[in-house]
């Protein structure tokens, strides 16, 4: 996706200010050369992303599978991988889940509560301040499996601490409500990630503004929308990408409930594995990947656009 | 996305793996060799951890070295989901890397075939393993197992039965008696109920849904379909929506829209090893399993979900067939099998010396320590003989269930296949009618099989 960013953002500016002169070449380089320092990221990204991505398509074209004749030999396809994709049920209601995910624990959770929380936290010091950044930054560093692996001992039909305060013996909260199990997770998750771009954010709006404000009797939330929030909407949209996108992406839900019960928490990652892996269709897994990178593109594109905006109406 | 990237690391690391050097060859004075088995030390089959690093790898070595050949063995050990296990193996297996003496289910040797990552012992390591004098000893099922094509894969380790477990203290209690042996899925039903009446425990349970995994397919829908007197795939057909099929569906409908049954168990990520601590804590009346249940689950020295009371509180039966001669070609009761074996690994470096430690591990004195204190069927019938007569679980497994039973299709689609009749079986669990199910299943297994075409509907 930074390969993606890189180009786009240059060409935003580049509309700004005219196009690239010679007073602009401040290391005297020239175009060769420069580029010839560019040379060993642009094959890294080659090797590393665009190629793994043709050849996703090119999978993706055949029907590949992990044992049997046609992991020996694959034919190719064509289309009819990507239409049995589109055809089949799995795929929407996969792709409706994982729209669910984000938006319930990416956009609104993480971002929204991080913003809740660094606005909260936003004059404190000492004990509580430390405390919370603390917590929220343990939920975010502990390794996927070991966070599972407590995730499961508290929401266990059986055993599970959160029956045990409840008084609910027995309610399975994994099975009853997974995709709101999965949500709430990743809420807790990752929200660290949003707390602290948005603490370094609103450090950055001039105290003087907020001041200002607050003496003409704007009420916290009319501060934090009139004077905060356009000082920060680039922060909010980098934040909002970046959290969009990793959570599209986001396979940790599967260590939860296996994409289960009956495939109602089985978001796409979780789809393509089963697909890919459990069921041995690499071809048809790498069609569906294939699908996936384009919402994501689709996603990275909208944000972009967002944010090119601003840098347009700003100059 | 990031599956393709690591599909493609995967190979691009495994091909420069294969690349380096080393001596190599049949008079190879240094030999390293890893042995891969889905079992750890601890926890899943730990016996055969224990066996594998306490017997089998000192032993060989010191073998080794009196010939003069300094052999390194290590042993990679897992403790996962058979299907996990599987695509790990996969994996290794199209990356060219991978161990080089490799246990499976005897199940996954056709598609392994079929894919080139398992050639049949003639050609690798060629001769040594047709002259091998331990196929003698193999009964006739094991050598069975190991056999696509009319060619011999793998060593056979172990056969396997299935049959239904009871607890004889909830039997007492719910006036069913302890001695209890069905004789059609009625009186599966009927024990269900009266086993309904006592609080807090679960009547039956019987493997359904896409979490079990293939334990759904091989202990629940299998034996039951075998029992209406259908096989999955005969003469190139597989079995679709017959009434067959519609009445196994219809008894998993009996038990769990029922209330025979816990449909959340069935749903669980971990529902099945969940199944087990039940049972073994005397809230399950009955449960399908193999003996592998008996062997590695309740097994009061070293099993995952120990009964200490085991040999008194646990009774078997066969399965009967949906009604007395009902069952597949004719049967009363019926059963389904697997195997494990063992497979070389065809990019192995030292092919010779992996068989020698397939021979070693398969070996009378070898196979007879494996299963010291902890007996199973074994492939060696001189094994079996001895040790079978202390635990008469095995005997009944040995004598009458490998009699009436039956084994699923070694073809690459059958893996497919199953998760389709998994699938079936969880619609079912929730609240489905088998007829919809039964529709819905065969729908998928037209995609899978190539047409109606091949399909017995």
């Amino acid at each position: 996706m930074t390969a993606g960013a890189g180009p786009t953002m240059t060409r935003v500016r580049g509309r700004n200010t005219g196009a690239v002169a010679a007073d602009q070449d401040a290391a005297g380089l020239g175009r060769w050369r420069a580029g010839l320092f560019v040379l060993p990221a642009l094959v890294l990204i080659g090797v590393f992303l665009v190629l793994p991505a043709l050849w996703t398509i090119y999978l993706g074209a055949t029907d590949f599978q992990l044992t049997g004749t046609a992991a020996a030999q694959p034919r190719i396809v064509g289309m009819d991988n990507l239409l049995s994709v589109f055809s089949g049920g799995g795929f929407a209601g996969s792709l409706l889940l994982t729209l669910e995910y984000v938006v319930g624990s990416a956009v609104v959770g993480q971002a929204g509560l991080g913003l809740a929380l660094a606005w909260v936290m936003r004059d404190r010091r000492g004990v509580l301040r430390r405390v919370v950044d603390a917590v929220v930054l343990l939920a975010w560093i502990l390794p996927n499996s070991v966070v599972a692996f407590l995730w499961i001992a508290l929401l266990d039909r059986d055993s599970g601490t959160l029956n045990a305060l409840l008084g609910t013996p027995g309610f399975g909260w994994l099975l009853r409500y997974p995709m709101l199990s999965i949500i709430v997770f990743n809420i807790w998750r990752g929200t660290a990630f949003s707390q602290m771009l948005y603490s370094a954010a609103l450090a950055n709006v001039p105290r003087s503004q907020l001041e200002t404000a607050r003496l003409t009797g704007a009420t916290p939330w009319r501060q934090l929308w009139d004077v905060v929030l356009p000082q920060i909407r680039g922060h909010v949209l980098t934040n909002l990408l970046l959290v969009s996108l990793w959570t599209f992406n986001d396979f940790t839900p599967f260590l939860l409930t296996a994409g289960g019960p009956d495939h109602r928490s089985e978001t796409l990652p979780v789809f393509v594995y089963v697909t890919a892996l459990t069921g041995g269709q690499l071809g048809l897994g790498a069609a569906i990947s294939f699908v996936m990178l384009l919402v994501n593109l689709v996603i990275a594109f909208g944000y972009l656009r967002l944010l090119g905006r601003r840098k347009d109406g700003a100059a | 996305m990031r599956t393709a990237t690591a599909m493609a690391l995967t190979a691009f690391v495994g091909a420069s793996l294969v690349g380096c050097g080393g001596p190599a060859g049949k008079d190879a004075k240094n030999v390293t060799l890893t042995i891969a088995a889905n079992a750890i030390t601890g926890g899943k089959n730990a016996a055969e951890a224990n066996w594998l690093t306490d017997y089998v790898i000192p032993r060989f070595v010191a073998a080794e070295k009196a010939k003069g050949v300094t052999a390194k063995v290590v042993f990679q050990p897992s403790g996962v989901d058979d299907e996990q296990y599987k695509t790990k193996l996969s994996l290794d297996l199209k990356a060219r890397s991978g161990a080089d003496v490799i246990d499976i289910d005897s199940i996954w040797i056709g598609e392994f075939a079929q894919a080139g990552y398992v050639k049949p012992l003639s050609e690798l390591p060629g001769k040594a393993a047709e002259d091998w004098d331990g196929w003698k000893q193999m009964s006739s099922a094991a050598q069975d197992l190991v056999r696509f094509d009319d060619k011999r894969y793998a060593v056979p380790i172990g056969i396997d039965g299935r049959v239904l477990y009871y607890n004889k203290a909830l039997f007492a209690k719910a006036g069913l008696g302890t001695d209890w042996q069905p004789k059609s899925w009625q009186e599966i039903l009927d024990a269900g109920r009266k086993l309904k009446t006592l609080p807090g425990v679960t009547p039956i349970q019987l493997d359904a849904g896409t979490a079990m995994g293939e334990a759904t397919t091989t202990q629940g829908v299998l034996p039951i379909l075998a029992g209406a007197g259908a096989p999955l795939y005969a003469g190139g057909k597989w079995t679709g929506a017959t009434a067959g099929m519609k009445d196994t569906l219809g008894l998993y409908r009996d038990i769990y829209q029922g209330g025979l049954g816990e449909p959340a168990l069935q749903q669980e990520a971990k529902g099945r090893d969940k199944s087990f601590q039940e049972f073994a804590d005397g809230k399950i009346g009955i449960l399908g399993e193999s003996d592998y249940f008996w062997r590695s689950v309740i097994n009061p020295k070293g099993g995952t979900a120990p009964m200490a009371d085991r040999d008194t509180a646990v009774g078997y039966a066969l399965i009967p067939a949906q009604a007395p001669g009902k069952g597949l070609r004719g049967s009363d009761f019926v059963s389904y099998s697997g195997g494990s074996v063992r497979i070389i690994n065809r990019n192995t470096k030292y092919p010779d010396q992996a068989f020698d430690l397939l021979a070693f591990m398969n070996s009378a004195d070898a196979v007879k320590a494996g299963v010291d204190g902890a007996p199973k069927i074994t492939a060696r019938t001189d094994v079996n003989d001895e040790v079978l007569g202390g635990d008469p679980m095995l005997k009944f497994v040995a004598d009458r269930v490998l009699a009436v039973t039956s084994f699923r299709p070694p073809l690459a689609v059958y893996p497919r296949v199953s998760l389709a009749l998994q699938e079936a079986t969880a619609a079912v669990v929730a609240g489905r009618s088998p007829d919809d199910a039964a529709t819905a299943y065969q729908a998928t297994l037209a995609e899978i099989v190539g047409g109606a075409a091949n399909i017995a509907s």
